[in-house]
């Protein structure tokens, strides 16, 4: 097991220089953070000259990511466009977001997961057919168009849900943004769970487990959920990815000051280090979550031997 | 729109199938069916299997029964012909978008901002007093062209680099799965916020360019695995046995029997690019005006929604229309391309 970590440990550091580097080759060379700097108006050549020595900006530009890169492991992360230190940006934002993502994925795996269950189990009826027409409907609804409707409905039109969320963010303010987040990947959830079921609930094993007489409830959750769950797992574990990216659009409906408005804010204003350090421990989270799946494996299925 | 005359073939495959028996295929009822829908049988639908097709025109007779069965099912599913339906309205209205609209989208009188329906403009006025219902037809263009070419794209590059990987394997192979893992990492709407913020146009172009750049390594994925698969078949043995070029095996006799499951997950995908061009135009740095697109015109809808939704739920509405219709039919298209199905 601790060998296998270590295996899978080195070889994220590939994936994680070529994720970063290619973020920071679009914001480093295909924009132009100096010019970002003065705005509409054209800036001064000398002084422009002076700002692209003091950020390295004059050297190629993969020294100018090793010398990103090693700032950033000694926790220096630049400084946002206000002259504030990205990483307090960060000290701030990632504590909401994390929230976020985190109530989406309870959201997106207990409903996902039992609306798959239960559908799968009872494959072409009529629960089925309505769990399949709803999930199809709420995937086809981008999330931005669900997150005004729910607004819409649950903060202006019957005041149960507040419109946007104060500055700390707390749980229950979270619950609707969380939902509208979650939206889309219950939906895969749902139905990747469905599939996994149907096709699992006919096998032998579950034939045997019925023929013994063990009680229907045992039968779906310890024989039948777990040997379900993996490519759910899987799904899960890329999800938290998207869920993070997908918070921007969230984030902007909902007036949260997450990492998704920090980022949005970052790309607008062309503010290199914003956009560059909130990305990367983007990159950090999602690896990190792949590698916790594929340990969950070993605990899902004993079959599979992490060496 | 094809000539009618190429279509012909295709509809006769299954009947030519069922004729010559397969232990699985069924009997003789189904075909005499089959003979009395074929001419009810719309021509719009036909066209819209025919992506697939090209592959079993140049393949061997192995492929074929896989592509009559599923065009046998495919027209008997509702969801099917609605969604194809729907598609081919699309595409009309995408084509020539003023036989269906009222007038133009640019004609606008800030003197009706905001103004509800009335009876020669059914979805009401806009912030700037346009027509929503012109602006929405119009629209159509946009979000349909961006999900073809940036599809056609992804899919070609993703078939050609994951087919080459998974045909000759070998270092390519290895080099190509770290590749996908790099643009895996990267969360789609992130890359694209930060791609299309420093490329400066609002065409389609670079937003097509965009998606292409990080879509293909889903497509190469599937392409790869499912090119593994067929080169292991004992005719592709067979043929090469028989001396026949890489070019040829994979051509021949690859390509079609591993080209199922690519067609299933672009059409998906396809409904899915739409909805992506959409947030990025919300966002502000997809589509800029001129160019009319719904996600523009959502996020100008969005200030204002309160007081007057019916601004953003028009365009809402469709642009979820078009994405349900692609992710339905590509759902139909799996439905009847898989095997363990039937």
């Amino acid at each position: 097991m601790g060998r296998y970590v270590i295996r899978r440990l080195l070889q994220m550091i590939p994936v994680f220089i070529g994720s970063t580097f290619l973020i920071f080759l679009m914001v480093y060379a295909l924009g132009d953070p100096v010019t970002a700097f003065f705005g509409d108006r054209r800036p001064d050549p000398a002084t422009a000259a002076a700002i692209r020595h003091e950020y390295n900006l004059d050297k190629p530009l993969w020294q100018q990511y090793l010398i990103y890169m090693g700032k950033i492991f000694t926790g220096d992360f630049g400084t946002a466009f206000n002259g504030e230190p990205v990483v307090d940006l960060m000290a701030r934002a990632w504590p909401i977001t994390i929230r976020l993502a985190l109530l989406a994925v309870f959201f997106q795996a207990i409903v996902g997961i039992t609306l798959g269950v239960l559908s799968g189990l009872r494959r072409g009826r009529a629960l089925d057919t309505s769990v399949l027409l709803a999930t199809l409907v709420v995937i086809s609804i981008p999330t931005f168009v669900m997150g005004y409707l729910l607004q819409y409905l649950f903060g202006v039109n019957w005041n149960i849900a507040p419109v946007s969320v104060s500055a700390a963010a707390p749980l229950d303010e979270l619950i609707l943004p969380a939902i509208v987040l979650a939206l889309v990947s219950l939906a895969y959830t749902t139905r990747l769970t469905r599939t996994s079921v149907s096709e699992n609930a006919r096998a032998d094993y579950i034939r045997t487990a019925v023929a013994k007489g063990l009680p229907g409830r045992r039968i779906t959750v310890r024989h039948l959920l777990r040997n379900s769950l993996i490519p759910v797992v899987t799904f899960l574990g890329i999800d938290i990815g998207n869920l993070m990216g997908g918070a921007i659009v969230t984030e902007r409906i909902f007036n949260i000051q997450g990492v998704g408005y920090q980022l949005y804010q970052g790309i607008l204003r062309q503010n290199a280090p914003t956009v560059v350090g909130f990305v990367t421990i983007l990159v950090i989270i999602f690896l990190l979550a792949n590698l916790l799946v594929d340990l969950l494996y070993a605990v899902l299925d004993p079959r599979i031997r992490l060496a | 729109m094809r000539d009618p005359h190429s279509e012909r073939p295709d509809d006769v495959d299954p009947l030519a199938n069922a004729g010559t028996g397969g232990p699985e295929l069924p009997n003789s009822t189904e075909v005499g069916i089959d003979v009395a829908t074929e001419e009810a049988e719309s021509l719009e639908n036909a066209d819209y299997t025919h992506p697939g097709d090209p592959g079993t025109a140049t393949s061997a007779t192995e492929a074929r029964s896989l592509w009559g069965h599923a065009w046998r099912d495919l027209r008997r599913n509702p969801i099917f012909l609605v969604s194809a339906l729907l598609i081919v309205f699309l595409v009309f209205v995408s084509l020539w978008p003023s036989v269906v609209a009222g007038g133009s989208p640019y004609d606008c009188d800030l003197a009706h901002s905001r103004e509800g329906a009335s009876g020669s403009h059914p979805f009401g006025f806009d912030l700037q007093g346009c027509d929503v219902y012109n602006r929405t037809v119009y629209g159509a263009r946009a979000s349909v062209s961006v999900g073809v070419f940036a599809t056609l794209g992804a899919a070609l590059l993703g078939t050609v680099l994951g087919g080459l990987a998974g045909y000759f394997g070998g270092w390519w192979d290895g080099v190509l799965s770290r590749i996908t893992e790099i643009f895996f990492g990267i969360p789609i709407l992130l890359g694209g916020l930060v791609f299309l913020s420093v490329v400066p146009s609002g065409s389609i172009w670079p937003v097509i360019g965009f998606i292409v750049l990080l879509g293909w390594p889903q497509i190469a994925r599937i392409a790869r695995g499912s090119v593994i698969t067929a080169k292991q078949n004992d005719y592709v043995q067979a043929a090469r046995s028989l001396g026949a070029s890489n070019s040829r095996i994979m051509l021949r006799h690859v390509l079609p029997n591993a080209v199922a499951p690519i067609i299933v997950v672009a059409t998906i995908a396809l409904g899915t690019y739409i909805a992506l061009e959409a947030t990025l135009s919300y966002l502000g740095v997809g589509l800029k005006p001129p160019t009319i697109s719904w996600g523009q015109d959502i996020s100008t809808a969005a200030p204002q929604y309160r007081n007057a939704p019916h601004m953003l739920l028009w365009p809402a509405a469709w642009l979820s229309v078009t994405v349900l219709a692609f992710i339905m039919l590509g759902d139909a298209v799996r439905d009847a391309l898989d095997p363990k199905l039937r």
